[in-house]
């Protein structure tokens, strides 16, 4: 009885209200993931239509997910898993953009109240704790230099519309998107988060780590998205 | 403080590798490696366009025939920059165990049709 407890307590929102539980239930469980774990193998990976949620409340800055529901646009370009979505090119493989399909949109009222049944979702709790933000860490120029050729993040994450990989998230609109604390948790160690995504760990310094998120919440305030 | 280390200690355990299922090679290259190696295993990944440094072609007998085994063992598990090549090849020891790497090389050989000519 106790580990149920648990679950329930550390899935349900600080303040439950029923309609907002439900509102999850019917609006997002056929794409995403809402009570972990996180997939375990390759093949419960390649099922997974969406983003997984159930640490959406560590993941996600609210205001964000609420504005975002109201006007959704693609994150990731290659889709939410870019083998289900490439082609053969003839210098490259391409996107097949015919295969990627459109999140649903909500009205103000619905996306508020996702928002709030989201927030409320923080599994992963101990990994947040474990990270401090220093906003005060500049990266300077070099905060592009170990994005693109450092680290190499770049090869798979757009530093603008348009320029970078496609395989992962696009990274000019993450600082507006994710909290400090989860990119330094997710920089530290994907799998701690997801074991099976295709994100490696580059092992990145923590003073480094730092200055990558610095990096890409400087990237957000250009604005690339508006 | 003694919460501060409370959370770094569970932190650290949650951040152990987890006991995962190994998969097969064919499985873990088309899940990982074609982002940016390609559909075909010939260097041609979606990834690619705005790389400084182009991944490498796996089906190029010459150029993976010149890699030993070792190597390229030690280029999945460790990134480019161990065997002095680019960055841009990131180190995957934090999603394959040895096994699956040592099977990923086995994996390479079938796709370049080589052996290290070494």
């Amino acid at each position: 009885m106790l580990p149920v407890l648990f679950i329930f307590s550390t899935l349900l929102p600080a303040v439950a209200a029923a309609d907002t539980t439900a509102i999850l239930q019917e609006r997002c469980a056929s794409c995403h993931n809402l009570k972990g774990p996180a997939s375990a193998t390759l093949a419960a990976l390649w099922q997974r239509k969406g983003p997984d949620m159930f640490y959406a409340g560590n993941k996600y800055r609210s205001d964000w997910v609420e504005a975002w529901l109201q006007n959704p646009k693609r994150i990731r370009p290659a889709g939410m898993f870019y083998m289900d979505h490439i082609k053969p090119g003839p210098k490259r493989d391409l996107v097949d953009t015919s295969t990627l399909k459109g999140h649903l949109k909500l009205n103000a009222a619905d996306a508020k109240a996702v928002a709030a049944a989201l927030a409320g979702l923080k599994a992963n709790s101990a990994l947040i704790k474990a990270e401090k933000h220093d906003a005060s860490m500049a990266p300077g120029p070099l905060g592009e230099m170990m994005f693109d050729k450092i680290y190499g993040c770049m090869a798979c994450h757009q530093i603008e519309p348009g320029y970078g990989g496609v395989s992962g998230s696009e990274m000019y609109t993450a600082g507006k998107r994710l909290t400090p604390e989860f990119m330094l948790s997710y920089i530290r160690s994907p799998q701690a988060w997801d074991p099976k995504i295709w994100m490696p760990n580059k092992h990145v310094p923590k003073d480094n780590m730092q200055k990558l998120v610095n990096y890409i919440i400087d990237l957000s305030k250009e604005n690339f998205d508006e | 403080m003694n919460r501060y280390i409370l959370n770094i200690a569970m932190a650290a355990l949650l951040l152990l590798p987890a006991i995962s299922q190994a998969e097969t090679a064919a499985d873990n290259y088309k899940t990982y490696c074609i982002q940016c190696h390609g559909m075909q295993g010939n260097g041609m990944g979606e990834n690619i366009r705005d790389m400084s440094v182009q991944p490498r072609d796996h089906t190029d007998a010459k150029s993976m025939g010149g890699r030993s085994d070792a190597e390229l063992f030690k280029v999945i598990k460790e990134g480019g920059l161990a065997i002095n090549k680019s960055s841009l090849m990131p180190p995957w020891d934090g999603t394959f165990t040895d096994d699956e790497i040592h099977d990923l090389v086995k994996h390479l050989r079938k796709l370049c049709k080589c052996k290290h000519a070494g």
